[in-house]
């Protein structure tokens, strides 16, 4: 089974699944190229997880054309399920069996050389500091601990397409480094494709090559997390007038995204370029406006999150 | 050709393999948690002896036998409380499906390239193990409490057979169950009847000690062939066509067993 460089890891193509009425994806297109991140990012409940359900072979979709690995995911799910690695939201490991039987389990069931299996075994519990714990059972384990023994479950079968849903939910924020550390080094030593779902917004901002904004069923944005942030960016400038002249003159003059007339603020849109930065300077010397204070606010994804669904991430949580 | 046989050949081996390795599984876990099989013989081996020691002295003057009394009893009750034995031990399986259907772990056997139905075979063997465990561990306490088998070696591998047909019968139907029931502990109620049933056939009374609709269910439904067929093998009384009605009873329990929870398996999961 060679691949052609060029041939998408993943490619979707009008992607549709209802559960009765409830039309969860109405439509999706996915082009992943092969060796890189893409995050699929919406809020609880926004469908993420059936993408990956689907993409995965778990679940079918209505209607569309999908393809994993170049493998048609409807009419040949045995060879997408031999080229994909899926770690789900809900860590699925063994609680009653050690991490090194987990392991070794995974090993048998990928059907790998007798005398690889160990080794193998062995290579991935030193790579995910599990050693120590290597012959506790997996219900003693930490929730950090679980989610990289559930990776390291998935790698020994040597997967190309890996499916992380949500694999940071629930973490502490040092755990959640710790897997960030992870994902990078999957994808740079071994070249892996990774289609990562996140709600949170620097999760994919730190990861991902590629992002895809899911919203009531659609993909509404599609990007590089650099140009996401350019096109709907919210980035601005935050201006404290020392007095109310001053203020108003601003207020007339430049193009305002808000103002607070009581502590005299004013938001002027930016992304943050010295370039913005240094003209609206030049501007107020030129009108001898004094200034107290100065705010730059560099566009992140939850401005793009906000521009484009218009809630803050977290007030959303459609029922299902 | 040779190309589709070389391919059913390779996924009969890799089903083969798969099950195996899955039966490994089943076995760690019940290494590492022995009370399951203490637990599948504990209940039996108290009916054993409630009904021996408490009941035992006026039941088996009851079955109006030449010796009667205690004695007599113990030797009609043993088939009954192996058969118990098989039904706590079916529910302790459809438990341990449960609770793998609510783990993640089962998604991620899904969205592999193994035998699908593996996950369910490993199951069904490894209780098959554990339960045989657990009637062994049953007959122990049997004779010493007076158990006096007559049966011959031939008819001990007899009765050995008749079990392992009914306990693939029962823990298929249970592993089917488990799947039905949306939780762990309505899988362990679906299986509560099962545990009547061997008191609602010949397992502790002759079905002729019956009122007149309970005897009629009693001497149709499956346990008591089943525990007449035993009763025969091991203690030397007339089996009739027990034997034969056992027999259709366990192959349509299994077929049906298997075939369903196979569906259920390889239905969607509905999250």
């Amino acid at each position: 089974m060679t691949t052609d460089l060029g041939q998408p890891a993943v490619a979707a193509t009008a992607v549709r699944k209802a559960y009765g009425d409830h039309v969860v994806l109405d439509g999706i297109d996915l082009d992943i190229p092969a060796g890189s991140v893409f995050a699929l990012l919406g809020p609880n409940g926004a469908g993420k997880t059936t993408v990956v359900q689907i993409l995965s072979t778990l679940i079918r979709a209505d209607a569309g054309e999908m393809r994993v690995v170049g493998q048609d995911v409807v009419r040949d799910p045995d060879a997408v399920r031999a080229a994909i690695g899926v770690t789900g939201q809900f860590s699925a490991v063994d609680s009653f069996l050690t991490g090194q039987e987990n392991l070794l389990l995974m090993a048998d069931l990928n059907r790998l050389p007798r005398a690889e299996r160990r080794q193998r075994s062995k290579d991935l519990l030193a790579r995910f500091d599990l050693e120590d714990a290597a012959r506790k059972p997996a219900a003693t384990y930490s929730g950090g601990m679980r989610r990289r023994l559930d990776l390291a479950m998935t790698l020994v079968g040597q997967p190309r397409v890996i499916f992380l849903d949500e694999p940071t939910t629930g973490l502490d924020p040092r755990s959640r480094r710790t897997m960030w550390e992870i994902i990078r080094r999957l994808v740079t030593d071994e070249g892996v494709t990774i289609f990562l779902t996140t709600q949170y917004l620097e999760e994919a901002d730190q990861l991902a090559d590629r992002i895809a904004v899911l919203h009531q069923g659609k993909l509404v944005a599609e990007g590089s997390p650099e140009e996401l942030k350019r096109q709907f960016g919210g980035g601005h400038i935050t201006l404290r007038f020392a007095d109310p002249r001053g203020y108003d003159h601003a207020a007339r003059t430049l193009d305002v995204v808000s103002r607070n007339d009581e502590a005299c603020t004013l938001r002027v849109p930016s992304q943050g370029d010295v370039r913005s930065l240094r003209a609206l300077l030049d501007w107020l010397d030129h009108a001898s406006l004094t200034v107290d204070e100065l705010q730059v606010h560099t566009p992140d994804l939850d401005d793009v999150f906000f521009a484009l669904t218009g809630n803050p991430v977290m007030e959303q949580e459609p029922a299902r | 050709m040779s190309a589709v046989s070389g391919s059913v050949s390779t996924a009969v081996s890799h089903a083969f393999a798969d099950s195996a390795t899955m039966l490994r599984r089943q076995l760690r876990h019940m290494l590492r948690y022995p009370t399951l099989i203490l637990t599948a013989a504990g209940v039996p081996v108290v009916f054993l002896l409630l009904f021996v020691y408490v009941l035992g002295g006026i039941l088996g003057t009851g079955l109006g036998g030449p010796s009667g009394g205690r004695d007599a009893y113990v030797n009609y009750v043993v088939p009954g409380v192996i058969l118990m034995t098989v039904a706590t031990a079916a529910q302790g399986t459809a438990i341990s499906v449960a609770i793998d259907m609510t783990e993640g772990i089962v998604a991620r056997f899904r969205t592999m390239a193994i035998a699908r139905v593996s996950v369910l075979t490993g199951h069904v063997l490894g209780s098959l193990i554990q339960t045989l465990l657990s009637i062994a561990a049953v007959i122990g306490v049997a004779l010493l409490v007076g158990f006096e088998p007559t049966a011959d070696f031939g008819e001990w591998l007899g009765a050995i057979g008749v079990l392992v047909m009914i306990i693939l019968a029962l823990t298929w139907l249970s592993v089917a169950l488990a799947m039905v029931a949306k939780s762990v502990a309505t899988a362990s109620n679906m299986l509560t009847p099962l545990m009547i049933l061997p008191m609602m056939g010949s397992g502790f009374v002759p079905t002729d000690s019956m009122p007149a609709g309970l005897k009629w269910f009693a001497d149709y439904q499956p346990f008591t062939p089943f525990i007449e067929t035993l009763r025969g093998l091991l203690m030397g009384t007339p089996i009739g066509n027990s034997a034969i009605l056992a027999t259709g009873w366990c192959a349509l329990i299994s077929l049906g067993g298997y075939l369903w929870a196979k569906k259920l398996y390889n239905r969607e999961p509905t999250k």
